[in-house]
């Protein structure tokens, strides 16, 4: 197995990871963690995938870099709501996961 | 006249308004908007009326698929004109329903816009990973756009919208990973025509599908969308049912349309697809008929509409040409329909609450007793969504059941038929509490004539699309379609 690969099965078992977290805990703040393991999966996929066999390849590492300052802004954007809600209601779940 | 200067302004309008009503002062905000709202609307009628075939613009030159390049064509200038009339429509609305709330009047508009932005983005993309940017902006956008009341209820709709939102681009992304992992292309140009009919691609296209639909809510997984579009602020309810859950879909269609494998069938899909959409229109429907809340009763309604657009999938992939081309026009009809019909049911049942200082569909009680603007424009928009003549959601269903005449799917006839009734049910349950006696010493109040005025253009439009549709169906038909008929 090529070492492009290996990355490429690493960022699979992350997303699965990732998702795993994601559905089982209904803290917040662990959801939002989950969210980030799996984000961090899919661009390690994105990359190994595309440089399996054809060498290094700059797009995806351009793409994965856009992503990235993506997940960071949706996180900030989860951080504020989270936050204020924890001010108002003094939960941590939603209130259907409570 | 060539459109391709046009397109860079599609998105630079937006952009500069977004960041210019962070930087004025607050009461400056509105004004601002409302003179911005004017060069889209005009950019937006000019690009729909002047293209001729494919609109293709490439930033500063570079041709895909080095560059990333905009694509005009007929169903992205029409989605084009449809986010202009809705979204400057729901800003005349904002303007004044908004006045009373004053941190959710400063921070609406720099979202509308940026809101705005991100649609047209999506509209023009013609690219896989632009697609997936420019839906997280839209993301981000409508979540602050729900949160924006600052309730704890809001706050909570808001986190789920996101959570949904975050957990169906990610989905977005793998599939994403896995065509660039095998083909090293990203570009719609590039990758048509070229996907083999191999596990890869298929596992590729069902993340991609399961994502989009996540994000448009196709039942079963619609669970975030009546907190986020029924608590929102009434303009943002509009918003968000007439235009944002269509940005998903809108993409989804584009890959079914451009990227699925030349050989090798998708019918499975498409009926998997297809009764999904069926479950949303009988499920949908009925929890909305459920609902006491009035703005909880319309989201509901968008969860069962949402389900008539999925109806296309096993429609157009019947096999025969006629067919195909009669579901296209049908989607396409019903997607605008249902923007303009919603859009203005939401802004009649803001007036109403306004009106009558209760969010449930029992309080509207008595209201007969006075001026019934935003009723009757509840109804106009609720015979749209009902699908009775002469409105355009009539139009779209009649079109869907001759394409499903043609190829003899009549499962498909049965869904549309209890839809119908179904929605007539809940519209009408509306209507009921209307007209009994309220108490008698209620009081109402009189929604300004901007309200009344903007929830009543809509649910007219509604109509008036319905008794005019061969130009927007002339306009937004795909070459692909054009042989059909």
């Amino acid at each position: 197995m090529s070492n492009a690969l290996l990355f490429a099965w690493t960022g699979a078992a992350l997303c699965g990871l990732g998702l795993f977290g994601f559905i089982v805990h209904k803290h917040l703040m662990r959801r939002l963690l989950a969210f980030n393991i799996m984000g961090s999966g899919c661009f390690l996929m994105l990359v190994g995938l595309a440089q399996d066999g054809r060498g290094p390849d700059p797009i995806p590492q351009a793409l994965v870099l856009t992503g990235i300052v993506v997940a960071v802004a949706s996180t900030a954007l989860a951080l504020v709501i989270f936050r204020r809600w924890f001010r108002l209601s003094g939960k941590v779940r939603l209130p259907e996961d409570a | 006249m060539s459109t391709e200067a046009l397109v860079p302004w599609l998105l630079v309008v937006p952009l500069t308004a977004a960041i210019l009503t962070l930087l004025v002062p607050e009461r400056m905000r509105a004004p601002v908007s409302w003179i911005a709202c004017v060069p889209m609307l005009a950019g937006a009628v000019l690009i729909t009326v002047l293209r001729t075939g494919a609109t293709i613009y490439s930033f500063s030159g570079w041709e895909a698929p080095l560059g990333i390049s905009f694509t005009v064509d007929g169903l992205a200038g029409g989605m084009i004109l449809l986010t202009a009339i809705v979204s400057a429509v729901c800003a005349v609305h904002a303007r004044t329903s908004l006045r009373d709330e004053a941190s959710a009047n400063a921070w609406f508009w720099p979202l509308l816009w940026f809101m705005w932005t991100a649609l047209n983005g999506v509209w023009m993309s013609a690219d896989l990973f632009n697609l997936y940017v420019c839906l997280e902006l839209l993301g981000l956008a409508a979540v602050g756009l729900v949160a924006l009341r600052g309730t704890p209820e809001a706050l909570s709709a808001a986190l789920r919208y996101l959570l949904a939102a975050l957990l169906g681009s990610l989905f977005y992304l793998l599939g994403l990973a896995l065509i660039y992992g095998s083909y090293g292309a990203l570009a719609f140009t590039t990758l048509s025509g070229v996907l083999e009919a191999v596990p890869t691609v298929y596992v590729a296209l069902a993340l991609m599908a399961a994502g989009l639909a996540l994000k448009t809510a196709l039942f079963p997984l619609h669970s975030w969308l009546p907190s986020a579009h029924g608590g929102a602020l009434t303009p943002v309810s509009a918003l968000l049912s007439a235009l944002v859950v269509k940005a998903s879909l809108y993409v989804l269609i584009r890959i079914w349309l451009h990227l699925t494998p030349a050989s090798g069938s998708l019918a499975g899909a498409a009926t998997v697809l297809g009764l999904l959409g069926a479950g949303a229109v009988l499920w949908g429907s009925w929890m909305a008929w459920r609902q006491e809340k009035l703005k909880y009763l319309v989201a509901y309604s968008t969860v069962a509409q949402i389900g008539y657009l999925f109806l296309f999938f096993p429609l157009v992939t019947s096999g025969e040409a006629r067919a195909s081309g009669l579901a296209y026009d049908g989607f396409v009809l019903m997607l605008i329909s249902h923007a303009l019909a919603k859009s203005a049911m939401f802004l009649s049942a803001g007036n109403l609450i306004f009106a009558v200082g209760g969010e449930k569909v029992s309080d509207l009680a008595g209201i007969n007793r006075i001026r019934q603007t935003s009723m009757v424009s509840f109804g106009i928009a609720g015979v749209g969504i009902m699908g009775l003549p002469p409105s355009g959601g009539f139009t779209a269903k009649w079109l869907y059941l001759q394409s499903a005449l043609i190829t003899g799917q009549w499962v498909w006839i049965a869904v549309l038929l209890a839809g119908s009734v179904l929605s007539a049910m809940y519209i009408f349950r509306v209507f009921h509490h209307a007209y009994l006696d309220g108490p008698p010493q209620a009081t109402f109040r009189t929604p300004s004539i901007w309200l009344e005025s903007s929830a009543m253009f809509l649910a007219l439009s509604s109509v008036l699309i319905g008794l005019s549709a061969w130009a927007p169906l002339e306009w937004m038909r795909l070459p692909i379609f054009k042989g059909s008929h």
